[in-house]
């Protein structure tokens, strides 16, 4: 057994008389307070019920029979989209069907006590010319509320509010993401090239005219020069043009994990450009690189369009098994509440799910689509909402460091850094607040780092998620009163090379008879507007095709 | 046994005197003017001294146990005076009552003592040669409090811990003439548990008096802190010098009250007197309330909304005495209605009630989050809030110091829709030449006369105010927006350039 030395016992009880007078008053922070027991939950998207059908679970036959003219499978912003659509055109029969109980796909959203918080998506960048439905929506929903000489005029509450971004580097915190600090000459003279070739990028034209990158990226210049980008990494087109810097590799990097979760050495160099020089949109009066966002991230968007579409809506839903004739298409769901299947007969279906789930709905299709599966990969996330009794000090601005921004990113570390919820608020002091903590888990090959990512205990991702953040706020975990963990084991589609522009996704956009396809998976970047223009797309061709 | 007891006299004597010496520097410090505080509070403990003596007459029975138990009593109450006197200054409305009371009850329990002492020993000493040593150990012990008071206590200790220490003195000497008594009778093991309880809180109060951190900043500050507190959104600084009292917030001056008049004169008058009818007046910050005296004098003002985040600001300028005193208790009045919220989530959650005249009183933009209030997104809501007649008028920082900073406002009150920007300024010794704009949709006529009871605007004041001299004069500036904060990033550099240079 340890003895105590006299010296010790001495301490340990002034220090214990110490913090019980201490206490006693009120002064908590000399009181030595371990905090490491605050709830840790794990949530995400029904992995159950999504295995059931991957694994050949025998559902019950049909006992209820529904009809509707037009059907949407899954309630993401491309099922969404197409419902906003198809209600716009004056169509009134159809139903969107979404598997979890609440629509909104990877645009989800939370809510606590403190504030509205994202579960996935939480901007999107100004819009270009050619991303016209998605301006549609903005103006329907109060977004962009008029025009200035062309030029959008967004709600102010909704452009995001200064300061906002900032990197942890080298024990301080600078503006803006681009490594400032430990630059050689030769780091800042890449730096600039890089940034000298996307600006002209930006602006170039192809052969036949259309913007070398644009949004939606289908609009964009299918000149070969541009599409032969698409065959090397992007971490192999900065080696081409002689550029080594490890900040610009490391800024490139972290952009192609920000919106692909795909790390540069696997992204197509085509879509790691596109990230870089498919933006031209502007607003008026405000700087064009800025995003529009909200606490609750895209889930207002999703909000919006769910007010919109309420009586549309139905959750719990599953499809499990698909059939066509040549005048009908039917849908057996199984409903998640009543443990029942109800057989949907309507004239055309959207599929407004991820590839490798509409596969599985007959053995045909999935045939049909077996090339495609070979070719898609999607990369696994994880997302979590940390509730925060008080700003860690730590996160206050000390002398000469960048203050709390909107986005808050550590160099070198394997998340993306945290997003402040509470940021665009009207209110000046925000004493509680909810940070979301992104993370693609690109370490591995996507099915394997999906499986460790499932196995992992709540206090795995504790762990994981404090040694991160405390590298920058060594005193987070006094701060925490929750961590909610959402695991996304299908985040994002990957822009792996040859995707983009390969035979896979161009096979990906054809629709089979009545059953049409509608999902950023068929961009092959997982972006708002994607999702948007898919799922319009698919509502025209519903329109053209099959209700006429 | 004797002995004991001289060597008591001593120690209540250094700790009577340093009692009386303590609660004279406090009131000095906290109150200004320290010869009427000092003769005052002298003239009081030693008055009370003489009832207590007086007292000690009724005083029967067992002496040494009756003076033991009153040597606790001036042990808790001495020993808690300061610390008691300090925090009920922020907090009652009548200090000076409170500070004679406790003033009064020192002096009474210290006046008792001696008397006592002398019928304890009465039978153990000669009369002449009881008289002559019981007062040789007093004044000893008075010379040696009078000189380490300034000199060691308060330079090392504070006036807080200087009581406190000598509370503990006096309880100690109490626990050692029960010791030595040695009387085991219930009465004494009261009289003994008493003790020790009381030494404990002394002690405890003693360990803590740190939290009282405010005369630890003193110093930093021009003059003396009368009172810090670190509220949910700011640390509320108030200094004294003579009868200049200062108010910073996150160490940001807001006011000193010699030169205050001016910069809030400036603030409401010429607005609120171009106004024909200014019924309703909104204030948004200003929670000193000085805004709100300034537009009380306007006898048209039917009533006043003040918006301001900070309850324990508006707390302590409605209910502590010096501070109402400078703003003509200004909350107290029925027209006033305060109102502690966000400016912001306050307004915008209000679209429909209109005013006649707006106030923006805020703190400089000096970080992002005040700076919101200077976006054109607040000013936008400003200008909802406002009936077609009305006006606005923000306080806007020194056009002269930061520039840029000032026009920027000017600016974006444009950019917001305001028709009409009339840009002002006044010099204000303690801040420097100061800002102002006011916006409305009707043009500015300067007035030709105003309220009575102004020390310093009149029509020819205001007139001078609206040139600006080419150091001072409109240059270029973004537009400040929640998306930018344009405003916050020119008034840091502009000001950390100005006080360098």
């Amino acid at each position: 057994m340890k003895r105590w030395s006299r010296r010790q016992i001495l301490q340990a009880s002034l220090a214990a008389t110490g913090s019980l007078v201490l206490s006693s008053l009120g002064i908590k922070r000399w009181v030595w307070k371990p905090n490491n027991n605050f709830p840790v939950r794990i949530l995400g998207p029904s992995f159950a019920a999504g295995h059931q059908l991957r694994d050949g679970f025998a559902f019950p036959p049909p006992s209820e029979f529904k009809k509707t003219d037009v059907l949407i499978l899954g309630g993401g912003i491309a099922g969404l989209s197409a419902g906003w659509r198809l209600q716009k055109k004056g169509v009134k029969d159809f139903k969107i069907l979404e598997l979890e109980s609440e629509v909104g796909g990877n645009s989800r959203s939370g809510v606590n006590t403190v504030s509205k918080f994202p579960w996935g998506a939480h901007y999107v960048t100004l819009l270009n010319e050619e991303t016209r439905f998605a301006r549609e929506l903005f103006e329907d929903f109060g977004i962009i509320t008029g025009y200035q000489n062309k030029v959008p005029i967004y709600n102010e509450y909704f452009l995001c509010q200064a300061p906002h971004e900032r990197l942890f580097i080298s024990q301080k915190w600078q503006e803006g993401l681009l490594p400032k600090v430990g630059n050689t000459e030769e780091d800042l003279r890449q730096s600039k090239a890089f940034f000298e070739l996307t600006e002209k990028y930006r602006k170039l034209k192809g052969a036949d005219g259309r913007f070398a990158f644009t949004i939606p990226l289908d609009f964009s210049s299918r000149d070969p020069q541009f599409l032969a980008l698409d065959q090397i990494t992007m971490a192999d087109y900065l080696h081409q043009n002689g550029w080594t810097s490890k900040p610009l590799h490391w800024y490139v990097d972290y952009c192609c994990r920000d919106d692909y979760g795909t790390p540069h050495t696997q992204t197509s160099a085509w879509a790691g450009l596109h990230y870089f020089c498919s933006r031209r949109g502007r607003a008026d009066g405000v700087d064009g690189t800025t995003v529009l966002t909200w606490p609750e991230g895209n889930g207002f968007l999703v909000d919006q369009l769910r007010e919109q579409l309420n009586t549309h809506l139905i959750g719990e839903s599953m499809g499990i098994h698909v059939n066509q004739t040549s005048s009908q298409v039917t849908l057996n769901v199984w409903d998640k509440t009543k443990r029942q299947v109800t057989q949907w007969t309507t004239k055309s279906l959207i599929l407004a799910v991820p590839r490798f789930v509409s596969s599985r709905l007959n053995s045909a299709l999935a045939e049909d689509q077996m090339e495609i599966l070979k070719a898609i990969s999607y990369s696994p996330w994880v997302v979590a909402n940390i509730t925060l009794g008080s700003i860690p000090k730590s996160a206050a601005k000390p002398s000469g460091d960048a203050p709390l921004s909107w986005d808050n990113v550590f160099y070198g570390g394997g998340s993306l850094g945290y997003v402040v919820a509470t940021h665009q608020r009207a209110a000046i002091h925000k004493d509680k607040t909810v940070w979301t903590y992104y993370r693609p888990l690109d370490h591995l090959p996507p099915p394997n780092s999906r499986k460790q990512a499932l196995s992992k205990t709540p206090d795995e991702w504790k762990n994981l998620i404090l040694t991160d953040l405390s590298v920058a706020h060594p005193e987070i975990s006094e701060q925490i009163e929750s961590i909610d963990v959402w695991l996304w084991g299908h985040g994002m589609i990957r822009p792996t090379p040859g995707f983009i522009w390969g035979r896979a996704r161009a096979a990906m956009q054809k629709n089979r008879g009545r059953i049409h396809f509608a999902h950023s998976d068929m961009s092959g970047i997982s972006i708002f507007e994607e999702a948007n223009y898919q799922g319009v797309r698919a509502a025209d061709e519903v329109i053209q095709h099959d209700l006429g | 046994m004797a002995l004991l007891f001289l060597c008591s006299a001593f120690v209540i004597s250094t700790c009577g005197l340093v009692y009386e010496l303590v609660n004279g520097a406090l009131a000095s410090y906290l109150l200004g003017d320290s010869v009427t505080q000092f003769s005052t509070v002298i003239g009081v403990y030693l008055f009370a001294m003489g009832i207590g003596s007086y007292l000690t007459r009724y005083m029967r029975g067992h002496l040494a146990l009756t003076f033991v138990g009153i040597e606790v009593l001036v042990g808790v109450v001495g020993g808690f005076s300061s610390a008691l006197l300090f925090v009920l200054f922020a907090h009652v409305v009548h200090f000076r009552i409170a500070l004679y009371v406790v003033v009064s009850i020192t002096g009474m329990l210290v006046g008792a003592e001696i008397p006592l002492l002398l019928r304890i020993l009465q039978d153990q000493f000669e009369f002449k040669e009881l008289v002559a040593k019981v007062f040789t150990f007093d004044y000893v012990g008075a010379l040696l409090a009078s000189i380490l008071f300034p000199l060691l206590l308060v330079p090392h200790l504070g006036m807080i811990r200087t009581s406190f220490l000598f509370g503990i003195l006096n309880v100690i000497v109490a626990l050692a003439a029960i010791h030595i008594l040695g009387q085991k009778s219930k009465a004494y093991q009261i009289v003994r548990g008493t003790a020790i309880i009381a030494l404990l809180s002394l002690v405890i109060g003693f360990l803590a008096s740190d939290r009282l951190e405010a005369f630890g900043e003193a110093g930093v500050f021009p003059g003396r802190t009368i009172f810090a507190k670190t509220t949910r959104y700011q640390r509320i600084l108030i200094t004294r010098q003579e009868n200049d009292v200062r108010l910073f917030l996150n160490t940001h001056l807001q006011f000193s009250s010699r030169d205050e008049y001016r910069y809030h004169e400036s603030l409401i008058h010429p607005g609120l007197n171009s106004v024909a009818q200014p019924e309703k007046v909104l204030v948004l910050g200003g929670g000193d309330g000085m805004a709100v005296r300034e537009i009380l004098k306007n006898p048209k003002v039917k009533s006043v909304t003040l918006v301001d985040l900070d309850q324990e600001m508006t707390r302590i300028f409605t209910h502590v005495d010096f501070l109402t005193t400078l703003n003509h208790h200004a909350f107290n009045n029925s027209k006033v209605k305060v109102i502690n919220d966000d400016a912001f989530v306050w307004l915008k959650a209000n679209p429909t009630e209109k005013f006649d005249f707006i106030v923006l009183d805020f703190p400089d933009p000096a970080n992002y989050s005040i700076g919101k209030l200077y976006t054109t997104t607040f000013f936008k809501l400003l200008h909802q809030a406002l009936n077609e007649s009305g006006r606005v008028v923000i306080q806007s920082t020194s056009p002269l110091a930061a520039r840029k900073s000032y026009w920027c406002v000017a600016h974006t009150l444009t950019a917001a829709g305001f028709t009409h920007i009339v840009p002002y300024h006044v010099y204000v010794p303690s801040f420097g030449e100061w800002g102002f704009v006011m916006g409305s949709e009707k043009p500015f006529q300067a007035p030709e006369q105003y309220v009575d009871g102004l020390k310093f605007i009149t029509p020819l004041t205001v007139a001078s105010m609206l040139n600006f001299p080419s150091d001072m004069s409109d240059v270029p500036t973004d537009i400040n927006r929640l998306n930018n904060q344009a405003l916050v990033r020119y008034y840091e550099t502009e000001w950390s350039e100005f006080l360098v240079n």
